[in-house]
């Protein structure tokens, strides 16, 4: 450890009662609440200074992309909601998306909206946990508890969507697995408009607090040129002044039929991230109002048989239909041969899928892109010259959820 | 494009700039599903993606992917993507090593490429020149082997439990209580190159023989007398023998 002070003789530093002192090294983590999953940083301080942080990551490694090369397409498939499982729909988004781009596979019209209502509430969801637990981190606990009613309300919609609170498997190659009921869309239309006062109400709390603002304005500070050096996306760009945001610059499925604004931040701080968030949210509900307005009604998946399964009833009455179902749950699809990189927006930011396809019926080679991986990268230089205590701040506006991060 | 993947920028006269702007250290280009892909020479992968960032306006570097492909001579393939903030372009640079030789890091050119290098280096082995940080990231601590390569096993080698005997976690070879198994669902029909399980008894004698062959070879014949002219029909009720003592008109003999 090199340090100022063991540069300086010990008689010349000592004054009268002075004790010579080293830079000396803790962990923080793997086991820390704040840490929000395995995490290990090992930091050099100086006092309370943090020096150095160099962060140890793949504590929750579980080889998802080995994994995925020995499945067929849709057996790969519910490996995706387990990555960032805040935001698990989001994740199978991209995957899908790059499939259907080998295949050059149409989708349903209706199929393209359910994905974008779903991928907006994933958005709300996975925002009032971060929302909540980057307050938390810092010292608030209400706001919190207020934050978990929403999310609990999202996961509800949810298990009313597909059957599961968290690990959905909902979307498809070809569309999503099932339609959803009207009074589903209902119920979430009368939600947008009846209980998004509780997060206004919980943000009322925090957004203008005194001790809030302390612990987070002029906190890790990010210029425009570092987020782009440092491969940053989503909020973390935003929040460092760079409107960038995939839905718009590069929609897909239906992001080009829906208004909705990119908050930006100012200064590029802890503050502004939380803040840029703060504002997603409200857009997430506009651009789901604007789904459920639009909604048209059809097919909730493409007509090809060769990808996407036929229903159950037809499978009672057409031979055919059986021939392809087995085949389909069997063998699966064969995809033909190429590599696409597809990322969508995440609601942490681009989460991109390098996949390469050999023309058979497994992926070749599927890399996933987390969002995690460069914004913890930077943790070293933001974090250079702050308090100790200011790490849980910056951890909580990166948004970090390590399912993704060491897959 | 029918998919309803990311729409970016057209493609239209990228291949021209590129091709136009890194000269001889370009090998080969392509543009796949609507996706640009640059194969560059190795050695000057610093200088592309420098010529690439300052020229091209390629700013960020999203990934660093690599690919196993055991076939090659040189069998790794490092994939970089770019993406453009001003141009709303992506585009993906390819270059080739093996086990031996060094890819140099482009650090200098992007910090973020740290990490992502040490990944790659972690799954696949491959070295980068001048990163000056080439740690594994994602495996175990004191881990052995690259485990994306494609030879190494999907079960790995050792695996760790808690021993209540040693007071700490320890590493045993892997035990499968079950081999594993790897099905491949190529049909017989199409053309499987291999014997099937069971057929390897019947050596295969000729085209035609009723032990199994491979598909190509074997050509069905129709073996067996060849039918009757004029087959057996049944036209009106008489031809039916009903109502006759001895339908088969044999006295009832066998």
């Amino acid at each position: 450890m090199a340090s100022t002070y063991e540069t300086i003789t010990p008689d010349e530093a000592k004054g009268a009662g002075d004790i010579a002192i080293a830079n000396y090294t803790i962990n923080f983590g793997p086991q820390h609440p704040a840490a929000h999953g395995v995490l290990r940083l090992v930091m050099e301080l100086d006092g309370e200074i943090v020096e150095r942080v160099d962060p140890h990551i793949g504590l929750l490694h579980r080889g998802t992309e080995k994994l995925i090369e020995y499945k067929t397409y849709l057996q790969a498939l519910p490996y995706f909601d387990r990555l960032d499982y805040c935001s698990p729909l989001c994740m199978e988004h991209s995957y899908v998306l790059a499939i259907e781009k080998l295949l050059d596979l149409e989708v349903p019209l209706r199929a393209q909206y359910l994905r974008v209502l779903f991928a907006e509430l994933t958005r709300i969801c996975n925002h009032m946990l971060n929302l909540g637990s980057h307050v938390m981190d810092v010292g608030a606990m209400t706001p919190n508890l207020w934050f978990f009613e929403l999310r609990e309300d999202c996961l509800n919609f949810f298990e009313r969507m597909s059957g599961a609170r968290m690990h959905h498997a909902y979307l498809r190659p070809g569309g999503v697995h099932q339609d959803v009921p009207l009074k589903l869309l209902t119920d979430i239309a009368d939600w947008l408009d009846n209980r998004m006062y509780l997060f206004e109400d919980a943000l009322s709390l925090v957004a203008d607090n005194r001790i809030f603002k302390q612990r987070n304005v002029d906190i890790a500070i990010v210029s425009k040129e570092d987020a782009v050096a440092w491969g940053f996306s989503g909020p973390m760009i935003r929040g460092s002044g760079i409107p960038w945001d995939l839905r718009k610059s590069q929609p897909y499925d239906v992001y080009d039929r829906m208004e909705f604004d990119v908050p930006v931040g100012t200064r590029g701080d802890c503050y502004d991230r939380f803040m840029v968030r703060v504002e997603e949210v409200r857009q997430s509900a506009r651009i789901m109002k604007q789904c459920l307005r639009d909604m048209p009604e059809g097919p909730i998946a493409s007509d090809d048989r060769k990808v996407v399964p036929p229903k159950r009833g037809e499978m009672k009455q057409s031979m055919e239909a059986l021939i392809h179902h087995f085949k389909l749950y069997t063998e699966g699809f064969h995809v033909p041969a190429g590599s696409v990189y597809v990322a969508t927006e995440s609601p942490k930011g681009e989460f991109g899928v390098y996949l390469v396809a050999d023309g058979t019926n497994k992926p070749y080679r599927c890399k996933i892109r987390p969002t995690a991986f460069s914004h913890l990268q930077a943790m070293d230089f933001m974090m250079k010259g702050h308090m100790l205590a200011d790490t849980t701040a910056v951890l909580g506006a990166m948004d970090i959820v390590f399912g993704e991060c060491d897959r | 494009m029918l998919a309803p993947a990311p729409r970016y920028a057209s493609n239209d006269g990228v291949i021209d700039a590129v091709r136009a702007a890194l000269g001889a250290r370009l090998i080969d280009v392509d543009d796949q599903v609507g996706e640009v892909a640059l194969v560059v020479k190795r050695e000057a992968i610093v200088e592309v993606m420098t010529i690439l960032r300052d020229e091209l306006a390629y700013q960020q570097l999203m990934e660093i992917a690599g690919v196993d492909w055991p076939d090659r001579p040189e069998r790794f393939e490092v994939v970089y993507c770019l993406l453009s903030l001003t141009k709303n372009h992506r585009i993906r640079v390819h270059v080739w090593t093996d086990e031996r030789t060094p890819v140099p890091s482009i650090t200098g050119i992007w910090p973020v490429a740290g990490w992502l290098e040490r990944e790659v280096y972690d799954m696949y082995g491959v070295l980068f020149a001048g990163n000056q940080d080439l740690r594994r990231i994602l495996t175990d601590y004191g881990f052995q082997g690259h485990p994306q390569r494609k030879d190494f096993p999907l079960t790995g080698f050792v695996e760790l439990r808690y021993s209540e005997e040693h007071k700490r976690v320890v590493y045993e070879p892997v035990q499968l209580a079950q081999d594993f198994r790897s099905f491949d669902f190529m049909s017989p029909w199409e053309g499987a190159e291999y014997i099937l399980p069971g057929d390897e008894k019947a050596q295969p004698t000729e085209a035609g023989a009723p032990s199994p062959t491979t598909a190509p070879s074997a050509k069905p014949e129709i073996k067996g007398e060849s039918p009757p002219p004029t087959p057996k029909t049944t036209e009106s009720p008489a031809q039916t023998g009903t109502g006759k003592a001895d339908p088969g008109g044999d006295g009832g003999k066998k």
